[in-house]
């Protein structure tokens, strides 16, 4: 990002704006952010209303004059540009699901955890820069190829770019977009008591109304996965919330595992999307059975069956979307789920890095010339 | 991709020939909502011809059976190839459109 932009932040804790302070004081200095403070939402109204220079808005929920709930409610009064993040407590999933209705981007928990808001503002502003060449693409009435690239900057800014690793397990995740036909995401999140929760989706469709799908599917997936926990019980929340006035008959196939780095347990469960692949250590693998589930946004009330894997150590889940299996050669053959096996087979790889790579190489190779017709997406699990 | 129509009474059969994905969608979805009349009950996607079809395609498939829905008619799909029908297998699409053998299984079973 090369422009600055001005942050306000509402919080009531008088040390939040110290803390913010001294812990982007890199950004401040090298001039990416800039930051104003208001202890509520009335002062933060204010600040909206005289300064027209911030473009986004982090909040605290619970303060005193007016709460972080109504404010959002208000800043699009104000300025229906403006992006929010809201600061909550961890879980509270109902203040989550509503601050989403009320238009918040995203959210971050408490205990503030540095790292991961500056990387929610950075996604944020990169999507608040692509919804604005969005609207301007659509009043200069420019053509469908602009929206499929605004679409694409939309899509890139959600995915995640550092990954959680530990001495107990590593992960690795990437994205290779097609060309004009795009709709692949993936997600890691740390969710409490230690637990990783994994996502790899395929949306059913291209442009922005797509893009705009798909990042409510990943910030319901990432609130719900913190509310809820179980898999089955994630996916069948999430599904009811896309499937509510579902009128366009998009929907998004997903597979959401919770990883347990103590007892080395991976469970999943299946929204339509293609089975996870559990390669051993000597290069040998096998498709974890699948769970039968519907893809999401399609058929209200449809429950969601999970399945638990143990890995062993050094064992690597991969999980992708159709993008690798579907690939076609000149002579119209798939790459299939074989060839993704066989990857492996020769030569098992070292870590989810190098796996990831082996897939889009095995990939390209077998394409040569044919162009990617779809998202190519690869995220990987290893136990160490 | 093609479309070929055949109406026996309130029946339409509509055989797609070719691939359906995220280039042609919007192609197969005029295609479809043009050659779909008010009166018909069932509509039957004859995909004996169809080599592929993506998520794309299939957002077409289930927008076109919501449609149908609404003016109480129904949409199956038969003669899929195995490509397909692991296609509608894995992305749970069977358990919410009926898939049949031929056009007849599908017009006794409606």
């Amino acid at each position: 990002m090369a422009d600055k932009y001005k942050i306000l932040v509402v919080d009531d804790e008088a040390d939040v704006e110290p803390l913010v302070l001294q812990r982007m004081r890199r950004q401040i200095r090298d001039g990416r952010y800039e930051f104003a403070f208001a202890r509520n939402g009335v002062e933060a109204l204010k600040a909206l209303n005289e300064d027209h220079d911030i473009d986004m808005v982090v909040s605290d929920i619970n303060m005193p004059l007016m709460d972080g709930l109504t404010l959002l409610e208000q800043i699009p009064k104000v300025d229906p540009n403006i992006r929010s993040v809201i600061i909550s407590a961890y879980g509270d999933m109902k203040n989550i699901r509503t601050a989403m209705n009320r238009g918040a981007f995203d959210f971050v928990t408490k205990p503030l955890d540095f790292e991961d808001l500056q990387l929610t503002i950075d996604r944020t502003l990169d999507n608040m820069q692509a919804w604005k060449e969005a609207l301007s693409s659509r009043d200069m009435l420019v053509s469908i190829q602009k929206e499929l690239d605004v679409a694409s900057s939309m899509q890139q800014s959600i995915l995640p770019t550092q990954f959680p690793h530990t001495e107990q397990y590593e992960t690795f995740g990437s994205m290779e977009p097609a060309r004009n036909v795009g709709g692949d995401f993936f997600d890691v999140v740390r969710l409490g008591n230690g637990l990783v929760g994994l996502a790899v989706a395929d949306v059913s469709d291209k442009g922005v109304p797509a893009a705009l799908f798909m990042m409510s599917s990943r910030t319901l997936l990432k609130g719900t996965a913190l509310g809820l926990g179980q898999p089955g019980a994630v996916l069948r929340e999430v599904n009811d919330l896309l499937v509510q006035d579902n009128t366009t008959a998009m929907f998004v196939t997903l597979l959401y595992a919770v990883y347990d780095p103590d007892s080395g347990n991976f469970t999943y469960a299946n929204g339509g999307h293609n089975p996870p692949l559990l390669v051993r250590p000597d290069g040998s693998s096998e498709y974890l059975q699948t769970t039968g589930g519907i893809a999401l946004g399609v058929a209200p009330g449809t429950s969601y069956d999970e399945r638990t894997t143990a890995l062993g150590a050094g064992d690597m889940v991969i999980m992708y979307t159709d993008g690798v299996t579907e690939a076609m050669n000149a002579a119209n053959e798939e790459f299939g789920e074989e060839r993704l096996q066989e990857v492996f087979r020769q030569s098992p790889p070292a870590d989810p890095q190098s796996a990831a790579r082996a897939v889009f190489e095995a990939v390209h190779a077998f394409a040569g010339d044919v162009k990617q017709s779809d998202d190519i997406t690869c995220l990987v699990l290893r136990k160490g | 991709m093609e479309v070929n129509v055949t109406r026996e009474g309130s029946n339409l059969f509509v055989a797609v020939d070719g691939r359906v994905d995220g280039t042609n969608a919007g192609e197969f979805q005029d295609a479809l909502q043009g050659v779909i009349e008010e009166g018909d009950k069932l509509v039957v996607l004859d995909l004996g011809a169809l080599s592929y079809v993506s998520s794309a395609g299939l957002r077409v498939v289930l927008l076109v059976a919501k449609e149908l829905q609404r003016q109480s008619a129904k949409l199956a799909v038969c003669a899929l190839s195995d490509t397909v029908k692991e296609v509608f297998t894995i992305s749970g699409f069977d358990k919410i459109i009926p898939v049949h053998a031929t056009r007849e299984d599908a017009v006794e079973a409606s």
